[in-house]
C-alpha cells in the first residue's frame, strides 16, 4: 500500500468514523446518566431521513439538519417518556423506536417522493460542501505534512469537525461541570442525586435530549455528506457498532474516538479492497461486510479487558422506602 | 419569624399509604431544638416512612409539617434541604466511585464550574472535621472507606449543607459498638452546638442512652412519647411490640455430640480479587449453636455463602467427616443439599424466596428436584401443594394460602416460610444467617424456638448475625469474625457485649485496649 | 395482597395497549392521506375475507408463533433475544441442507429431518451469544443483534458460492425434491370434506407449531427445567442459592429459543417457498418480539397475538396492494405494539392499578363498620 493509498483510506476512515463518534458520544451521555440506548439506530435513520427529506424540499442543507436533530429529539422525547416517567424497560424501547424509524422512514418517504422510500439526490446547497481549511492548498506540496494536511485533516465537512471538537467537548462537560458531576452521580447512584435535591427525572432527561441532537447531527450526517440522500436502512447497523464502541470505550471520551476511528478504519478498508487475497486465499467480501460485526462480539466477549458500566445503567429510578 | 421556644419539628396528623399499605397513620410529634429525639419501634413500624416525609422523599397524604414555629410545605428534598433539615440514611446515598469531596458537594454546588465550588469546599471541610471531629480524607474515594468513614461522610454533608436538624436512620447498624460510641459522642457535641438531632433506632440500648425523648411508634401509629429518664427499656419494649416480651430465649443446657461440620483454613476471593475469609478454622458439633458474631461486612457472609455452595473457596471443609467439593460443578447448592446442609440464607428477598412464585412454589426452592415432587417428567404441583399446607399450618403462616406469592406476606411470614422449608428437611447443618432481620418480634420467638428446637434434636447449627443480642441469646459458643478472620471464640455465659465488642473491632487484647481507638483507617 | 386481579394483567391491560398502538396506526394511516376505516375493511376482505385470505393468514401465523415462542422462553429467563431474525435465517439453511442432500422417501421423514436440521441450526446461531452472556458477561441483547447481521452474510455466501445452481444469477438455492414438499391446508382439509384454497401457502407446519404451544407451556410451567428457568429470571442470585446454574439455565434457554427460531424454516422454506432464498426470513424474527411481549409470554397468548400479526401481515399485503399504503406500515404498527405493549406498560397498567386500588378501599370503608375477622 502506498503512502497515497494509504492516505486515501485514512481519509475514508475519517468520514466513516464521523456518524459512529457522534452516536457513540450520543450514547455515553444517556449512559453516564443511566439510561441504556440501543434506539441510538432509530434516532440516527429517523435524523437521516428528515434532514434530507427537508434539505431536498428547502433545498438548505441547515434548515435539514434542523429538521434531522428535531426528528431525533422526538425519538428521544419517546424514550424519555418510556423509560423514565414510565419506567419502563429501557431495551425493549430501544427496539420498538428501531423498528418505528425503519418503518416509518419508509412510509413517509414513499408517500412524500414515491421512490421507492428514497429521497430524491441532494445537489448543491442541499448537501454538506467539502470545508477546505486555511493554506490547504498552498501547503499540498510540502512532503509528507503537505498531503496529510490536504488529504486526510482538510477537505470534510463541517460535521466532521464538530464531532471532532464534540469530544473535548463531552469531557470538559463530564468531568469538569456542575451538569456533569450531576449527570454522573445520576448514572452511578441516583438515589444519591435524589437526596441532594436535585431532579433525577430531570437529569436523565437532559442526558437523554442531548444524546437526540448528538444521534440527529450523526444522522443528518450520514444524508446530506457522507451520501446525497435517504435510502432505506441506511444506518446499516451503525447504532449498534456506536453501542459497542461505546462499551469498547469504557464510557469514556478520548477513547471513544479511538474505538470509532477503529471501526471507520475497518470500513474503508471493507469498501476499498473487496475479496482480499491472502497467500492465494480470497477472503470473501462477506466477510469483510461482516467483520465490523464480528469484531463488535469479539470485543463484547470481554477479549479485550472489562469494562464496568455505569452502575445504576438500565435501572429505573424507583425511590426506596 | 423564629420563636426559641417553639419546637424545632413539629409534625401533626401525618398519614400515608403505600398502595395498600398504611405506613403511617394520624402521627404527631414535637422534638424541641437543641435535644436528641429518639424514635424507636419495630421493623415496620413506619419510622423511615415517617422521617422520609420530613425530608420531603415522600409527600404526605395528611398532615402538617412545622419547622421552628412555621408552617412549611416539604414537597421535594431540596425544601427539605433549604429549612435546615440533613438526614442520614440507613442505606447511604453515596456514590461510591466519587472522591469525598465530590460527594459533598454534590447538589450543593457554587456555580456551574467545577473547580470553584470544590476549592470552597475543601476549606469548608476543613473547618467542619475540626469543629466536630469529624475528619476525613477529602480526596479518597468513597469505595475505598469503612462504612464508619462513609457515615461521617454523610454528616458531613449534612452540615456542608448548614442542616440545623439531623435525622439518623438506624445508624449503628453497621458500626462496631466502638465506632458507635464514636458517633454517639460526635452527636452529643452536635447537641451541645444547639442542633437537633432525630434518632431512629430498634434498639433500645442506644435510646436510653443517648436521647432526650423519646417516640415509640407500633405499626404505622405513634403510641407514646415520653422523657428517656422516665421510662425504661422494658416499658419501651411493651409500647413496642404491644405486650409483655421475653428477651432472652428458654432453652437447655447444649449437649455437643460429634463434629458435623469442620472448617479448616478456609479462603474466599470475591470478583473483585479482594481476599474476603483470610483463612479461617472452625468446627460445629451436633446437639450446638455456634454463634459468629461481627459486624457486617467482615466476611461472615461468604463463609455462609461457601457452606451453602453458593461462591466458591478454598481450603478444606468436612461434613461428617468427608470433604465436600468447594470448586466446580459438585461446590453448588443442590449438592450440599444432598449432603445434608439447609441454608436459610441472610436475605430472604434476593436469594431465600422467588418473591413472584406463590407459596406453594416457594416451598419447593431448592429441593425442587427431590424425587417425591415428580411425576414421570412433570413436577407433582399436587405433592408440593400438600407438603405447603402442613408447613403453613406448623410453622403458622399467615394468611394461611398456598396460592400468595411470596411479596404479598409480611417479612416474618416471608421468614417462616424459609424457616419452615429448611428445617424441615431435618438436616445434618443448618445454616442460619440474620434469622430475625426485618422480622417482628412475635416472629422472632417462634424462629428462635425452631433453631433451639432443632439443636435439641441433635443437629448442628451456624448462626451467623450482626445482633450481638441474637448470637449472646441462641448460641452454645460465640466466634467473633473481624477483617475475614476469626478474631476470638468465647462461651455466652462468660463474656459480655462489652468484650464482643472489642472482638467485633479486631481487638484481642482487651485489657489494653482502648474505646477511643479509631480502628478502621482509610485505606 | 396483589392490587389488581390476575385477568386484569393479563388480558386486560395488554388488550388496552394494543387498541392505543392501533389508534396511533389508524392516525399514521390518515397522516398519509388514506382513509383508515376503508384500510381496515380491506384487510379484513383480505385476509380473513375467503380461505385464501385464511390461507396466508395462518402461514404468516406459523411464522410468528415459532419465533414469538422462541422470544417468550428467553424472557422467562430475563433473557433479550433479538436475533431471532438470524436463527431463523440459519434454520432456514439447515433446513435446506437437509432437503437437498438427504434423499427423503416421504414427506413425513423429510419433515422431522428438516426439524431437527432447523432446530440445530438455529440453536447453534444462538448459542455463541449465549456463552458469552453466561460466560462472560457480554450483553446478549448486542450480541444477538450482530448475529443477525454476520447470519445475513453467511447465508449471502453459502447462495451465492455455494447452492446457487450452476448457470444462475439468482442468489438462491435449486427447488427442494418433490419428497420433501409439505402438504397443504387444502390438502389436509379436503378429506374431511373442508375446501381450503389451494394457492394459500398454509400447511402442516401449523399443526407443529400448536403442538409447539403446548409443549412450552408444559415445558415452563409443568416441568423441573421450567420451575428453574423462572427461578433464574425472576432472580439470579436466589437461582444460585437454590443450586440452579446460572450457566446452564443460560444455554438451555437460548438452545431452546434459537431452536424455536430455527424450526421456523419448516414453514417458510420448506412449505412455501420449497427453496432457499435470500431473506426468506422477511423480518419474522422481529415480530417475535412484538408477539411474545403482547402475549405476555404465555402460549396461548403467543398464539393469539400470533394470528393477530398474521392478520396484519395478509391485510398489509393486501394494502400495499390495492391502495398507496406501503407495507413498512406494518413495521410501524409492530414498532407501536412493542413500545405499547412492552416498555409503556406501566403508562396503561397504573391508572388501572389505581382504580381498583381506589375500590378496594371503599370495599374496606365498607367492611370496616363490621367487627374485624
Amino acid at each position: 500500500m502506498d503512502f497515497l493509498t494509504l492516505l486515501q483510506v485514512l481519509d475514508s476512515t475519517v468520514r466513516l468514523a464521523t456518524p459512529l463518534l457522534l452516536a457513540c458520544l450520543a450514547g455515553l451521555f444517556s449512559e453516564r446518566a443511566g439510561i441504556f440506548d440501543i434506539g441510538l439506530e432509530g434516532k440516527m435513520l429517523a435524523a437521516a431521513f428528515f434532514s434530507a427529506a427537508v434539505a431536498y424540499v428547502t433545498g438548505s442543507v441547515w434548515i435539514g439538519l434542523l429538521a434531522g436533530v428535531t426528528a431525533s429529539l422526538a425519538f428521544s422525547v419517546i424514550h424519555g417518556v418510556a423509560s423514565i416517567t414510565f419506567r419502563g424497560n429501557q431495551l425493549i424501547s430501544g427496539v420498538a423506536l428501531n423498528f418505528l424509524a425503519a418503518g416509518l422512514t419508509v412510509l413517509i418517504a414513499q408517500t412524500w417522493f414515491n421512490q421507492g422510500g428514497r429521497t430524491p439526490s441532494l445537489t448543491g446547497n442541499a448537501r454538506f460542501e467539502p470545508i477546505t481549511l486555511p493554506f490547504a492548498e498552498t501547503l499540498q506540496n510540502v512532503p509528507i505534512f503537505g498531503p496529510i494536511y490536504y488529504e486526510l485533516i482538510s477537505g470534510h465537512s463541517i460535521l466532521v469537525y464538530v464531532a471532532a471538537l464534540a469530544v473535548p467537548a463531552t469531557w470538559y462537560i463530564l468531568f469538569r461541570t456542575r451538569f456533569g458531576l450531576r449527570l454522573r452521580a445520576v448514572g452511578e447512584n441516583p438515589a444519591a442525586v435524589d437526596t441532594a435535591g436535585v431532579s433525577v427525572v430531570g437529569l436523565r432527561f437532559a442526558a437523554v435530549m442531548i444524546c437526540g441532537v448528538l444521534c440527529g447531527l450523526a444522522g443528518a450526517y450520514l444524508a446530506t455528506s457522507l451520501s446525497a440522500g435517504f435510502v432505506k436502512d441506511m444506518t446499516a447497523g451503525r447504532g449498534y457498532i456506536a453501542l459497542a464502541a461505546l462499551i469498547f470505550a469504557k464510557w469514556r471520551p478520548w477513547y471513544a474516538l479511538m474505538a470509532c476511528l477503529l471501526f471507520g478504519f475497518l470500513e474503508a478498508i471493507a469498501n476499498r479492497f473487496q475479496n482480499i487475497e491472502v497467500i492465494g486465499f480470497v477472503i470473501p467480501v462477506q466477510f469483510m461486510q461482516a467483520l465490523p460485526y464480528i469484531l463488535t462480539v469479539v470485543i463484547l466477549a470481554g477479549f479485550v479487558g472489562k469494562a464496568i458500566p455505569p452502575r445504576a445503567g438500565g435501572e429505573p429510578y424507583v425511590k426506596e422506602r | 419569624m423564629a420563636d426559641s421556644t417553639a419546637p424545632a419539628i413539629e409534625l401533626k396528623g401525618i398519614s400515608k399509604a403505600f398502595g395498600p399499605v398504611q405506613a403511617n397513620k394520624d402521627i404527631s410529634i414535637r422534638v424541641m431544638p437543641g435535644t436528641i429525639h429518639g424514635i424507636i419501634g419495630e421493623n415496620g413500624a413506619g419510622k423511615s416512612t415517617l422521617m422520609s416525609i420530613l425530608f420531603g422523599f415522600y409527600k404526605a397524604d395528611a398532615g402538617e409539617i412545622w419547622i421552628n414555629g412555621t408552617r412549611t410545605e416539604i414537597p421535594d428534598s431540596q425544601t427539605a434541604i433549604r429549612a435546615g433539615i440533613g438526614m442520614v440514611f440507613q442505606h447511604f446515598k453515596l456514590v461510591e466511585n466519587f472522591t469525598v469531596l465530590e460527594n459533598i458537594i454534590l447538589g450543593a454546588e457554587d456555580g456551574a464550574f467545577l473547580r470553584p465550588s470544590l476549592a470552597k469546599a475543601r476549606k469548608l471541610l476543613k473547618q467542619l472535621s475540626d469543629e466536630y471531629a469529624l475528619d476525613v480524607d477529602p480526596d479518597a474515594k468513597i469505595e475505598d472507606l469503612s462504612v464508619g468513614y462513609q457515615q461521617r461522610v454523610e454528616i458531613l454533608k449534612a452540615l456542608y449543607r448548614k442542616a440545623d436538624i439531623l435525622i439518623l436512620d438506624e445508624p449503628t447498624g453497621v458500626l462496631t459498638p466502638a465506632e458507635a460510641d464514636h458517633l454517639f459522642r460526635i452527636l452529643e457535641g452536635l447537641k451541645t452546638e444547639g442542633k437537633t438531632i432525630i434518632l431512629i433506632t430498634h434498639k433500645l440500648r442506644e435510646i436510653m442512652e443517648t436521647t432526650d425523648t423519646v417516640s415509640v411508634m407500633r405499626r404505622g401509629q405513634m403510641t407514646a412519647t415520653v422523657k428517656t429518664t422516665d421510662t425504661s427499656p422494658e416499658e419501651l419494649a411493651e409500647l413496642m411490640v404491644g405486650r409483655k416480651v421475653l428477651l432472652r430465649v428458654d432453652k437447655a443446657p447444649a449437649q455437643p455430640g460429634k463434629v458435623v461440620c469442620k472448617v479448616d483454613n478456609l479462603r474466599v476471593v470475591d470478583g473483585l480479587g479482594v481476599e474476603r475469609v483470610k483463612g479461617i478454622s472452625f468446627e460445629v458439633r451436633a446437639g450446638e449453636v455456634l454463634g459468629i458474631a461481627g459486624v457486617a461486612g467482615n466476611g461472615q457472609s461468604e463463609l455462609l455463602e461457601v457452606l451453602g455452595g453458593m461462591r466458591e473457596a478454598t481450603g478444606r471443609v468436612e461434613i461428617d467427616g468427608d470433604p465436600i467439593d468447594l470448586t466446580g460443578r459438585l461446590s453448588d447448592g443442590r449438592t450440599r443439599r444432598k449432603r445434608g446442609i439447609a441454608h436459610v440464607p441472610e436475605d430472604r428477598q434476593r436469594e431465600g424466596l422467588i418473591m413472584d412464585y406463590h407459596a406453594w412454589e416457594n416451598t419447593a426452592f431448592g429441593y425442587h428436584d427431590d424425587p417425591s415432587y415428580q411425576r414421570g417428567f412433570l413436577m407433582d404441583n399436587n405433592a408440593l401443594r400438600q407438603n405447603t399446607e402442613a408447613q403453613i399450618e406448623k410453622f403458622d403462616i399467615r394468611p394461611p394460602d398456598c396460592w400468595q406469592t411470596a411479596k404479598n406476606f409480611s417479612g416474618g411470614n416471608q421468614q417462616k416460610i424459609v424457616v419452615a422449608r429448611e428445617i424441615e428437611r431435618n438436616p445434618d447443618l443448618l445454616l442460619v444467617g440474620q434469622p430475625t432481620r426485618g422480622v417482628d418480634i412475635g416472629a422472632i420467638e417462634f424462629i428462635h424456638k425452631q433453631i433451639i428446637a432443632l439443636r435439641d434434636a441433635g443437629k448442628a447449627v451456624l448462626l451467623v448475625s450482626v445482633e450481638l443480642e441474637e448470637i449472646l441469646s441462641l448460641s452454645d459458643r460465640i466466634a467473633v469474625m473481624f477483617d475475614g478472620r476469626i478474631m476470638g471464640e468465647r462461651l455466652p455465659d462468660e463474656t459480655n457485649e462489652a468484650e464482643l465488642g472489642l472482638l467485633m473491632a479486631g481487638i484481642t487484647d482487651t485489657a489494653e485496649a482502648k474505646p477511643e481507638l479509631e480502628l478502621q483507617e482509610a485505606r | 395482597m396483589d392490587t389488581m386481579p390476575k385477568w386484569v394483567d393479563a388480558l386486560l391491560v395488554p388488550f388496552i395497549s394494543v387498541l392505543i398502538a392501533f389508534l396511533i396506526s389508524g392516525v399514521v394511516i390518515v397522516a398519509i392521506g388514506e382513509d383508515p376505516i376503508e384500510a381496515v375493511k380491506l384487510m379484513v376482505t383480505g385476509a380473513l375475507g375467503s380461505t385464501y385470505g385464511w390461507g396466508f393468514t395462518l402461514y404468516y401465523a406459523t411464522n410468528f408463533i415459532f419465533t414469538g415462542l422462541a422470544v417468550a422462553i428467553a424472557f422467562h429467563a430475563r433473557l433479550f433475544n433479538i436475533g431471532g431474525e438470524g436463527q431463523a435465517t440459519l434454520g432456514g439453511l439447515g433446513v435446506a441442507l437437509a432437503c437437498l442432500f438427504i434423499p427423503w422417501p416421504h414427506w413425513t421423514l423429510a419433515l422431522i429431518g428438516a426439524m431437527l436440521a432447523g432446530a440445530l441450526f438455529g440453536a447453534a446461531w444462538a448459542a455463541i451469544p449465549a456463552y458469552l452472556q453466561a460466560k462472560r458477561g457480554s450483553h446478549i441483547v448486542i450480541t444477538t443483534i450482530m448475529f443477525n447481521f454476520i447470519g445475513a452474510a453467511v447465508l449471502n455466501y453459502v447462495l451465492v458460492n455455494q447452492l446457487r445452481p450452476a448457470g444462475s444469477m439468482d442468489p438462491a438455492s435449486a427447488r427442494f425434491p418433490e419428497a420433501t414438499n409439505l402438504p397443504t391446508l387444502h390438502e389436509l382439509l379436503a378429506p374431511i370434506g373442508i375446501e381450503f384454497s389451494k394457492a394459500a401457502p398454509a400447511n402442516v407446519s401449523l399443526l407443529i407449531a400448536l403442538l409447539s404451544c403446548f409443549l412450552l407451556w408444559l415445558l415452563v410451567w409443568r416441568t423441573r427445567l421450567g420451575y428453574e428457568i423462572r427461578a433464574f429470571g425472576h432472580s439470579e442470585t436466589a437461582a444460585v442459592y437454590a443450586g440452579i446454574s446460572p450457566v446452564r439455565i443460560t444455554m438451555i434457554a437460548m438452545l431452546i429459543s434459537g431452536a424455536l427460531a430455527g424450526m421456523m424454516a419448516i414453514n417458510n422454506v420448506m412449505g412455501e417457498a420449497e427453496r432457499l432464498v435470500l431473506n426468506s426470513v422477511e423480518g419474522a424474527g422481529f415480530i417475535g418480539i412484538a408477539v411474545a411481549l403482547m402475549g405476555r409470554s404465555h402460549p396461548v397468548g403467543v398464539l393469539l397475538a400470533a394470528i393477530l400479526f398474521g392478520f396484519l401481515y395478509q391485510g398489509g399485503a393486501e394494502l400495499a396492494l390495492w391502495t398507496d399504503i406501503p407495507r413498512e406500515l406494518i413495521i410501524v404498527i409492530q414498532a407501536l405494539v412493542i413500545l405499547f405493549t412492552g416498555a409503556l406498560d406501566n403508562m396503561v397498567r397504573s391508572p388501572i392499578e389505581k382504580i381498583f386500588l381506589a375500590r378496594r378501599r371503599a370495599r374496606q370503608a365498607a367492611q370496616a363498620v363490621e367487627p374485624a375477622e
